[in-house]
């Protein structure tokens, strides 16, 4: 079979595609919870800073990413 | 003569090559919007619109033309215009017939399909490498949507676990974003990938028609119509196929849309960075199962996914047999005529399709109607039944006559108690039972 499936370059994409694939839309569920999750809001409805920040934390990395990924694509890596 | 047919010759390649690209945007606009579409996080039209701007973005974004296709699949030696010619009339053929049937299969699949069934009748098997074609093709089919799966899975898991008491109202809101932006990326990635295979095609038939130099670049008039023709074929959206990957797999809610994108987005890089390249079609289907199965009481309609397994495993071979007819009906007829019967046909061939397809017509207003109002056999009977269609009722002839016996039963018993409370009129409800029964063995 080894010369009809490319086994590193399997493993490497199921490697990093769970680390990137699942990585992302977690960091971006955490952002989503530190903003809006149990406890996350005050009486008044306010949400503390340190969760704000938390979250643009989060969220700014999932945006740096993709902007990383299009400029993968643009830069010819496709 | 060569001066005066030779630039028609071309053209009616070049607007093949077009029409394949135009295809190739219409079947895959679900791969990256289909999940968007099914969670309102975007409008229909809107969805399209946007995925049709990134193709076109994508298209200019990144110019290393993959200038050869099927390299390593066929022997180049034998790729002549009426083979690529052929090859792309089984490319568009085969993408067509799986949109009438809303399946999603991967265009670069159906377009090496035909170029190795005109290879095949061309040349015969040696033209053909076979163990590049089971290494490059086949088992990347099988194993893009394993992959795929498995990363959804997990993506969607984490997610849902994550955010499980957040309320889903919230939910919805933040997660349309983030689905929003990683559907445009598996746009921009598909712009740049698919759009650069048809100017491929373009450039090798320019050179092979003498139109530019064996060294030259990619005119700028292909890289425009290209991009065009596919930003309007994904302008048109294959709503059959965006339904079947929207709705008809798994309901979709927007966190697991989020996920089931970014995996795709992810899988789709990483494989073209790797250089294990694996079909955008394949992959966006995987992490959709995927965010079914990773999602807490979300149910995967596998029969569906079945018939779309069986439909990959079939492309090639199904795009090779039209890729060879037309290859067979060009020869046959010989020269530039053959040609241009091969495109009318397939002028008419798209076009009896399209007359099909109005039958059962999906578009932007129904695309995101609940997937199959009877879903069980006990629905279908009812449905059958209630507009006197016995031939949507497929129910075994045991069953069938268990059913009606049990009905029998059910109404004599009725008119007994009804002739034992000695009623003198009877209600309508009891009028259209009775009438029910005897439609019944009037088709019996």
């Amino acid at each position: 079979m080894n010369q009809f499936v490319e086994w590193d370059a399997l493993a490497n994409i199921l490697i990093f595609g769970i680390l990137v694939g699942a990585g992302l839309p977690t960091l971006f569920a955490f952002g989503v919870r530190l903003l809006a999750g149990p406890g996350a809001a005050d009486a008044q409805g306010h949400v503390s800073r340190g969760r704000t920040v938390g979250a643009f934390v989060c969220f700014g990395l999932v945006v740096l990413a993709i902007a990383g990924a299009v400029a993968y694509i643009a830069a010819g890596g496709h | 003569m060569v001066g005066v047919t030779e630039p028609l010759l071309l053209a009616v390649v070049v607007a093949t090559a077009l029409a394949f690209d135009f295809t190739n945007g219409f079947h895959d606009t679900g791969n990256a919007m289909a999940t968007s579409i099914a969670t309102r996080a975007l409008k229909p039209k809107a969805a399209v619109i946007l995925s049709a701007s990134l193709n076109m973005v994508g298209a200019f974004l990144s110019l290393t033309v993959a200038a050869t296709i099927a390299t390593g699949i066929v022997d180049s030696g034998v790729v002549t215009l009426a083979v690529v010619l052929a090859g792309l009339a089984g490319g568009i053929v085969w993408n067509l017939i799986t949109w009438l049937f809303g399946l999603p299969s991967s265009s670069s699949h159906a377009l090496i399909g035909g170029v190795v069934g005109a290879v095949l009748a061309a040349a015969g098997t040696e033209g053909v490498l076979w163990s590049g074609l089971t290494a490059k093709v086949l088992i990347p089919a099988l194993v893009a949507p394993i992959v795929a799966i498995l990363v959804g899975t997990i993506a969607t898991w984490l997610v849902a676990r994550i955010t499980r008491d957040v309320e889903q109202e919230t939910n919805d809101k933040m997660f349309r974003w983030g689905q929003i932006g990683s559907a445009s990326l598996v746009s921009l990635a598909h712009g740049t990938n698919d759009a650069q295979k048809s100017m491929g095609i373009i450039l090798l038939a320019l050179i092979a028609g003498g139109a530019v130099p064996a060294d030259s670049g990619v005119p700028f008039w292909v890289i425009v119509s290209c991009a065009l023709a596919m930003a309007l074929g994904t302008y048109m959206g294959g709503w059959r196929v965006i339904r079947t990957l929207g709705k008809g797999l798994v309901e979709l809610e927007s966190r697991q849309g989020m996920a089931a994108e970014t995996s795709s987005a992810a899988v789709i890089l990483l494989s073209s960075h790797f250089g294990y390249s694996l079909s955008t079609t394949h992959v966006a289907t995987g992490s959709i199962l995927g965010s079914g199965v990773g999602m807490k009481g979300a149910s995967v309609r596998w029969s569906v996914a079945g018939r779309m397994f069986a439909a990959w495993l079939i492309t090639v071979p199904s795009a090779a047999i039209v890729g060879a007819v037309f290859y067979w009906i060009d020869t046959a007829i010989g020269g530039v005529a053959g040609s241009y019967t091969v495109f009318g046909l397939l002028i008419v061939i798209a076009f009896v399709i399209y007359l099909w397809s109005r039958r059962k017509p999906i578009n932007s207003k129904n695309v995101n109607d609940s997937w199959d109002p009877a879903q069980d056999s006990e629905a279908y009977i009812a449905e059958s039944v209630s507009v006197h269609r016995p031939e949507v009722m497929k129910v075994k002839r045991k069953r069938l006559r268990k059913a009606q016996k049990r009905l029998r039963k059910q109404q004599q018993a009725e008119e007994d108690r009804l002739a034992s409370e000695a009623l003198a009129a009877e209600d309508p409800a009891q009028v259209s039972v009775r009438d029910l029964s005897r439609d019944q063995q009037e088709e019996r």
